[in-house]
């Protein structure tokens, strides 16, 4: 069974909570003592329908405020796979969270509110989506039921949207457009009534269907921990612990050891003792060498015929994410997957003004809270990364500031 | 239109309903949660597991296990014993313990409320649950941990929802929802001041049903008590509870024989029983699919308000 995690992302009053909440009465996700503590709320609260948005507010001050804060995560499943919704804010002041969200996931749901269709806030959401390669959009124009389902009205969001996806979208990103009512179950997860005029599919068949061709990506194993037990029956065994991060490894390849660049081949790929052949992306195994070679943490086994540069001074785009504001000379702890160095900004060279796509290079000194810009930055040690448009898996990393201690940043290599 | 709400928004899609839901394990939880379980052997100088006794914290050991093979789980299993906890349980720890060749360290509530940091609660609804946290932090202090394994899932209530893989807490193993550190990709940032500590949860992105499905698939033991069993209970707003010595009962509250067992492991005074007659793995998987209460729904605990699990996190509850 395979994961789908999806990211969702609309503005304060687009009903997203009422949308996830519909998805998850509506697959049976919802237990009897659930609906009816929701039936108790939703009384309580003066409503006469179940107002399904309060499966998903969670936090004490978000039920104060009315909206969500931060991200949460959501867990339903079908027969066919398990679904996994990072549910992020839409405020403006939150893009920090909306990265954050979206960071793992494959696809975007972007939710629109048919009677005020593009805001500012649509324009962010297609640019994160873009930014983090996320394969597939799926524009959600919600509250169909208030504009009369006018296939004229979802007609001319959809093409407002186009435009905008025509500027950011990258070569092989999907864009689907649903038209919907999240209150009274239009197009979630049956077809809608009310709109015959659609021929698509309603949102979780389309979820269902969503499926994506591997591209083949570069071998890459980054090592988290060396395994030596040091027992009788193990005396001698080195075993390096790790996650694939991209690619596939099998017995008896030839590898070579970043950054010492020593080579060896494969002896055995192990899960708790079962010997495997190949492994691929998103594994978690223990590899063991036929030689015996220096590896330990934060170096990474690669194939010598395609290696990722061993970088010193990295371009990347940030988004920053703290309210100290980045700083063009500034050291931070640089963490790309789970490599690290110390690493200090050489240089803020532009920032993006996002909801206009444009570029500012001119009097450029910081980069504040959620907003995105490019830099150059040095490290210590030599990072092994790929750019992030070729091999995302391998091409993002965080900063840290060491007083702090707080995760500050997070940049993709350029 | 409005005026038909209630109905219109009750419509369920019945097609998907009646489909049986395949008990597949998704494989990716479990490298993800390995993953987090050497990043914290990793980047930590004094990790523990955090070891109730339940299915979740025994999945964590089990992971744990498969994360440091051949090599020996490189921290110990710390169990803050309520003495309130089912027997079963106890001798279960026991048993784990020495079957896996881990270290197993016990500190007892009952300690705290001697030494007056602790005051027992009184009535009927009398749990030591609240009083954990105390030993906890004891624990915690004296053996210097800097991050702790714990066993909670996402899916079992709204504040959880929101809680990182690595959620740090202050000197007073507080929790800030606000002060969270954003979690980017699969990149964990452990690092801490002094005196401060991580909370760890490699099982985050797991639901009950993947957490059965798992313990099915590694055909692992667990506790007796989670199978069907006779046992001696009394009912109580509408639940049964497992009649103990423990247990502040009124005079009306007879106990009587009933077929049982238990969804969720916590101490005798907060965990409710229910009827069933499940006996194999399947029955209970069974049994989770058609499920009408939820599982936190048998916690007792969390019914005392709505926000309580969010209050209790801000206390540093785990």
């Amino acid at each position: 069974m395979d994961i789908l995690r999806i990211a969702t992302a609309g503005s304060v009053d687009d009903g997203k909570s009422t949308l996830i909440g519909r998805l998850l009465y509506e697959t049976k996700s919802i237990t009897k003592d659930k609906i009816e503590a929701l039936e108790m709320a939703s009384k309580r609260k003066g409503l006469d329908f179940l107002d399904l948005s309060l499966l998903t507010d969670g936090l004490i001050a978000e039920r104060e405020q009315g909206i969500t804060i931060d991200v949460a995560n959501i867990y339903f499943s079908t027969p066919q796979r398990k679904y996994i919704i990072a549910d992020t804010p839409g405020h403006f002041e939150y893009t920090r969270n909306m990265v954050t969200g979206a960071s793992n996931t494959k696809v975007s749901m972007i939710l629109i509110d048919a009677r005020n269709g593009v805001l500012e806030q649509t324009y962010r959401h297609f640019f994160i989506a873009s930014m983090l390669r996320i394969p597939k959009v799926i524009v959600c124009v919600n509250k169909m039921d208030l504009v009369g389902y006018s296939e004229e009205k979802f007609n001319a969001i959809k093409a407002d949207i186009q435009a905008i996806a025509d500027k950011v979208s990258f070569d092989g990103q999907e864009v689907t457009f649903i038209p919907m009512s999240s209150l009274y179950g239009q197009n979630i997860s049956i077809q809608a009534t009310e709109m015959p005029w659609y021929a698509g599919q309603p949102l979780l068949a389309e979820l269902e269907s969503t499926s994506f061709d591997e591209i083949k990506k570069p071998a890459r194993f980054p090592v988290q921990f060396v395994v030596r037990p040091k027992t009788e029956e193990f005396h001698d065994y080195r075993g390096y612990a790790g996650k694939i991060a991209s690619g596939s490894f099998s017995v008896g390849e030839e590898v070579t050891v970043l950054p010492t660049g020593q080579t060896s081949k494969i002896a055995t790929i192990e899960k708790f003792g079962t010997q495997l052949q190949t492994a691929g992306a998103k594994e978690s195994v223990v590899i063991t060498l036929e030689t015996d070679v220096d590896v330990s943490r934060g170096n990474m086994l690669v194939k010598a015929h395609n290696q990722p540069s061993q970088l010193k001074e990295i371009t990347a785009r940030i988004c920053w994410m703290d309210s100290q504001p980045l700083v063009s000379g500034k050291t931070y702890m640089l963490q790309h997957g789970i490599n690290d160095s110390k690493a200090k900004v050489v240089s803020l060279s532009s920032k993006i003004d996002v909801v206009n796509q444009e570029t500012i290079e001119a009097g450029v000194t910081e980069l504040k809270l959620n907003e995105i810009g490019d830099i150059i930055i040095k490290t210590a040690k030599p990072i092994f990364a790929d750019k992030y448009a070729d091999n995302p898996a391998n091409g993002a990393f965080i900063l840290i500031d060491d007083q702090t201690n707080s995760t500050v940043g997070v940049g993709f290599v350029l | 239109m409005n005026m038909n709400t209630l109905e219109i928004n009750q419509e369920v899609n019945t097609e998907i309903s009646q489909l049986p839901k395949h008990g597949f394990f998704p494989r990716e939880l479990e490298d993800e949660a390995i993953y987090i379980m050497r990043e914290v052997a990793a980047q930590f100088e004094k990790p523990a597991l955090l070891f109730s006794g339940g299915k979740d914290s025994i999945t964590l050991v089990r992971l744990a296990q498969k994360a440091f093979y051949p090599g020996k789980i490189p921290f110990p299993l710390v169990h803050v014993d309520t003495g309130h906890n089912f027997p079963e349980t106890v001798a279960f720890r026991d048993w784990l313990a020495k079957e896996t060749g881990a270290e197993l360290i016990v500190r007892y509530v009952q300690d705290s409320i001697n030494q007056g940091k602790a005051k027992e609660e009184t009535g009927k609804y009398a749990s030591r649950n609240a009083l954990q946290t105390v030993t906890l932090l004891d624990a915690i202090e004296e053996f210097k941990f800097d991050a702790c394994i714990g066993g909670a899932r996402r899916d079992e209530e709204k504040a959880r929802a929101k809680e990182r893989i690595f959620s740090v807490r202050d000197d007073f193993g507080q929790w800030d929802s606000k002060r969270q550190r954003p979690e980017l990709f699969d990149m964990l940032n452990g690092r801490i001041a002094i005196g401060e500590n991580v909370r760890v949860f490699p099982i985050s992105n797991w639901t009950e049903l993947d957490v059965w499905n798992y313990i099915k698939e590694e055909k692992m033991a667990i506790p007796s008590i989670y199978y069907s069993h006779q046992r001696q209970v009394i009912e109580r707003d509408g639940m049964l509870w497992a009649d103990s010595e423990h247990l502040n009962k009124d005079a009306d509250e007879i106990p009587f024989e009933a077929t049982v067992r238990f969804r969720t492991v916590g101490d005798m005074t907060c965990t409710a029983a229910v009827a069933s007659e499940a006996v194999e793995l399947d029955d209970i998987i069974g049994e989770i699919l058609s499920a009408e209460i939820s599982e936190r729904g048998a916690r007792i605990d969390d019914k005392r308000s709505e926000a309580a699990m969010e209050k209790r996190k801000q206390q540093g509850y785990f």
